[in-house]
């Protein structure tokens, strides 16, 4: 297979058999009703995966999967079918499936002509993907990250280590003619750990990532880092003390509390929310949403960041869509079916989790930019807080703006200075008010290592999320411990 | 539906050994389904789909590989299954692994009454006029509703084969409906708040009627106008059925074989102890009738069954697949699940907490000053330690009667003190998803807000 890596549309239209008449007969079979559009979205996936536990690689895995969907939209009507088998016969019956929601017309709509490549980004031309490096090597590294784990503290117990990778073949045949293709490789590595200490049992869980070659794990000694990121977060948490419970001044620090962002703005900042008007966002472009110190973009454009992509799931190129500007809400992200009912212009945000599912707006790499402050001012300035750096999930009620993310890795704020662990806890905020109370922004932004992946309505995507070290004049903190008189 | 191939699985089985596996087991799933949305009376969505895909699991003695494909013809799997058998031989043997002891495997296959024959996959137009049926009740239940995020029809046939190389083969299907509403109120000063409701069946008859989902929609999202904060305090949380089940996938999830071997687990070590209240039993029945989690054998191939888990408070057994069970040294209990090419893994079957006596109003008002938690979001439940600490919202009881609705709140504690302080149970046991729980009263916990 190295004639795909060259034109990966090719790769299609040789594999299934296609020719541009199929896809353009298929196109105007979807488009026999009243509709506005309609797009082929072809996907070749093929995954590899393999794990240690107890010393041991005992599990490895490899899936191929492949199939079409066929969406057709009329006004804001979405008629989707798909198949796992690619073969012009199924495709016909999906169009005709997807085509129901559009009403009957008159006249016979215009023939669709395929040909207009669309000019996409070239974020991750890999000389090889991961899964090119023989088994034995990626098992050999799973390996090192088991004795490296265990020889950071005798306290180590048990060490899972994962490594996934996937190239994703990915062609989109639209009724404006557009034909985009792209070539999507991934991986991730995973490490967690459990600590014991005879009284105490944690786990410290650390990764990362992206659109990268192998070699990119061993750059930096970026393995090591994530081996002992994990083992010391297991380490210290034996330690912890019970977290904070009310409402407190929070430092976040850099990288992946991020998803704050992620949960807090983000999605509330998705087309379909506010086209519907059922976001907290809704109507509330040009208002004031944040104090003037912050900025917020999201950025599909970053070379071989897990979020990245050279074109979106519908193909379009992704951008960079500046969300809030100095405070001031500017922008959503957006698909085309929203963006055209919207009158804006797609943002290059429309994606799927595969064949199986229908796009819509979604988030690539969602940041804030670099402010003033050093780390260690911002944490001197607090008398009493909580300092967290690591987190779990986070989910969003887009609707009342209420969102959540959990700490896995945070620490109290004593008299300005980072003191005692703490243990994970909820922090509840919402979202357009969480950000005017950042008081200040540190000169540390970083991005995340390469381990977020998004649910919406059901779809998983890989995004990723940046922040520089912000301090928060007032949060809510869901620990068990009172810090505060009690009484309602 | 006639397309999973026994021939296909039997040759796969074959074709393992004939390229060198001393053992295999394979899968065939088909799915099929249709997904109707209406929004604000108009069609917003449809979505139908058709999937196949082989799946297996490889043995070079107790080296093991899986891997999943979508093309099913034999030509392509014949490269298929040599790679699979490949990767097996480079992968580390491990002294655990293997087929269930063939004495286990299932031998009596019930009809548990899991696909709706009369039914089957429902149509795009009736899939429509349900989910707009629903939708319509919403709306119209109150003049506060102003919005919505639209009703919803799900309705799919699902098939597996799974055979292996020891003999065990079987075959089931099972059909599913869903119906949900997501309708949106919004008060004077703008502030809006989404009310969810669903119900869910293997059989059409089983779901509630249109008109009931949505006017329990749209309540819940009216009940919701008007939230506030409380100021952080300690009391006593009322967990309505749905909020309860959450509790038990968590217990489920600690209970679960490969949590427990790799030591990532607060159940570790506590077979036959008292976990929870001792007003508390919980059972796991694979083999309910039409039930949500309901299938003939389990991921393995061997047979489900229905037992006690917790009894009066005692944990009396985890829940194992063949592998953390000879981990554990202990029997597997049925409860080995599987996708379609990936390991075993474990989960539940129809795992739910016994009725008890009280009405869920009951419940309310031995409630002097607490919570009635209704929503929960976020994931800060922590298996390995038991931490719990979740975003909520609900309604504040004062002297046993719901007085506000509260919101941008949390609610903490650990699991095993949250077990054990389980005072109250609910006589409102039903069944809309797999895991299900009747109200429940926890003692005492740590609710952040202002």
């Amino acid at each position: 297979m190295a004639d795909e890596l060259v034109k990966p549309e090719q790769f299609f239209l040789s594999r299934f058999g296609m020719n541009q008449s199929a896809l353009e007969r298929t196109l105007g079979s979807a488009l026999e009703r009243k509709a506005d559009y309609a797009d082929l979205y072809f996907e070749y996936r093929s995954a590899e995966g393999l794990s240690l536990e107890e010393s041991i690689v005992n599990h490895t895995s490899k899936s191929v999967s492949h199939g079409v969907g066929v969406r057709v939209c009329a006004e804001d009507r979405t008629g989707y079918a798909y198949s796992d088998e690619v073969t012009f016969d199924r495709m016909r019956l999906a169009a005709e499936a997807a085509r129901a929601i559009a009403d009957s017309r008159g006249d016979r709509p215009a023939a669709v002509q395929v040909g207009q490549p669309v000019r996409r980004h070239t974020l991750y031309e890999l000389d090889s993907t991961p899964l090119e490096v023989p088994l034995e090597e990626r098992a050999r590294l799973l390996k090192q990250i088991d004795e490296t784990a265990r020889a950071f503290d005798p306290r180590i117990r048990n060490v899972m280590a994962s490594f996934a990778a996937e190239r994703k073949l990915v062609m989109i045949v639209n009724s404006d003619g557009q034909i985009a293709a792209d070539i999507q490789p991934l991986c991730r590595l995973n490490v967690s750990v459990i600590a014991e200490d005879g009284k105490n049992r944690q786990m410290g869980t650390y990764g990362g990532g992206g659109r990268v070659e192998w070699d990119y794990l061993f750059e930096a000694d970026r393995w090591k880092e994530f081996t002992l990121r994990a083992a010391r977060q297991a380490i210290i948490n034996l330690d912890a003390i019970d977290a904070p419970a009310g409402e407190m001044i929070v430092v976040l620090g850099p990288g992946w509390p991020g998803i704050l962002l992620h949960e807090a703005i983000g999605h509330g900042l998705e087309g379909d929310f506010n086209r519907k008007g059922v976001s907290a966002f809704s109507n509330r472009i040009g208002q004031q949403v944040a104090s003037t110190i912050c900025t917020v973009v999201d950025d599909g454009t970053l070379p071989n960041r897990r979020g990245s992509l050279n074109v979106d799931d519908e193909g379009t190129p992704t951008s960079r869509t500046v969300l809030i500007e100095k405070g001031i809400l500017r922008g959503y992200l957006q698909d085309r079916l929203n963006a055209r009912l919207m009158k804006v212009t797609p943002t290059g945000n429309g994606r799927r989790e595969s064949f199986a599912h229908s796009p819509m707006p979604r988030m690539t790499n969602t940041f804030m930019l670099p402010g003033e402050s050093t780390p260690d001012e911002i944490i001197r300035t607090v008398k009493q807080g909580l300092y967290a750096v690591s987190f779990g999930g986070g989910q969003v009620d887009i609707t009342n703006g209420k969102f959540v993310f959990s700490a896995s890795e945070a620490y109290l704020i004593e008299e300005g200075q980072v003191t005692r662990p703490v243990k994970g806890a909820t922090l509840i905020g919402n979202g357009p008010d969480v950000l005017t109370r950042v008081s200040m922004v540190g000169n540390d932004l970083a991005l995340d290592s390469g381990i977020g992946t998004c649910g919406k309505d059901g779809q998983s995507v890989p995004v990723g999320v940046g922040l520089p070290t912000i301090r928060i004049d007032g949060i809510t903190v869901g620990g068990t411990r009172a810090s505060a008189p009690e009484g309602n | 539906m006639g397309q999973l191939d026994p021939a296909l699985a039997q040759w796969a089985l074959d074709e393992a050994r004939r390229r060198g596996a001393s053992a295999a087991e394979v899968q065939l799933v088909s799915a099929e389904s249709i997904a109707a949305g209406v929004r604000l009376g108009e069609v917003e969505k449809l979505k139908s789909s058709r999937e196949r895909r082989l799946g297996m699991r490889v043995f070079v003695d107790q080296a093991s590989a899986t891997a999943s494909t979508a093309e099913m013809e034999r030509d392509s799997l014949e490269g298929f299954i040599q790679n699979t058998v490949a990767m097996a031989r480079l992968t580390a043997p491990d002294p655990f692994s293997g087929l269930p002891e063939p004495k286990r495997q299932a031998r009596d296959l019930p009809d548990l009454e899991l696909t709706d024959s009369e039914r089957g996959i429902v149509g795009a137009d009736e899939a429509l006029g349900l989910a707009r049926e629903a939708e319509k009740a919403a709306l119209g239940a109150d003049p506060r509703i102003r919005n919505s995020e639209g009703g919803e029809f799900h309705s799919g046939l699902y098939s597996v084969l799974f055979a292996n190389s020891n003999g065990f083969a079987g075959e089931y299907s099972a059909t599913s409906f869903n119906l949900a509403a997501a309708p949106i109120a919004q008060s004077d000063d703008g502030r809006m708040q989404l009310g969810y409701w669903y119900t869910a069946g293997r059989h059409f008859r089983m779901l509630e009627d249109p008109e009931a989902v949505g006017k329990t929609a749209a309540g819940r999202a009216l009940r919701r106008l008007g939230a506030r904060k409380i100021k952080t305090t300690r009391a006593p949380v009322v967990f309505d059925p749905d909020m309860a089940s959450s509790l038990l996938r968590a217990l489920a999830g600690a209970a679960s074989g490969p949590s427990l071997y790799k030591g990532a687990s607060f159940l570790a070590g506590k077979l036959g102890e008292q976990i929870m209240a001792v007003n508390v039993t919980i059972h796991d029945d694979g083999r309910m009738r039409a039930g949500l989690g309901s299938k003939p054998f389990d991921g393995e191939g061997l047979p489900t069954n229905r037992k006690g888990v917790v009894e009066k408070g005692i944990l009396l057994t985890y829940l194992l697949d063949c592998y953390s069970a000879r981990k554990l040294k202990l029997e597997p209990t049925g409860n080995a699940s599987r996708g379609v090419g990936e390991i075993p893994g474990v989960s539940p079957t129809n795992f739910y907490l016994e009725p008890g006596q009280y009405t869920p109003e009951q419940i309310i008002r031995s409630v002097k000053r607490g919570l009635y938690l209704t929503e929960l979001i976020g994931f800060g439940v922590n298996g390995v330690t038991g931490d719990y600490s979740r975003g909520g919202g609900g309604l504040w009881i004062e002297d046993g009667e719901p007085v506000c609705p509260v919101q941008e709140i949390t609610i903490a504690g650990n699991l095993k003190d949250m077990f054990m302080s389980i005072e109250m149970i609910g006589n409102d046991l039903k069944w809309r998803s797999a895991t299900a729980s009747p109200t429940i009263k926890i003692a005492e916990m740590m609710i952040a807000g202002e």
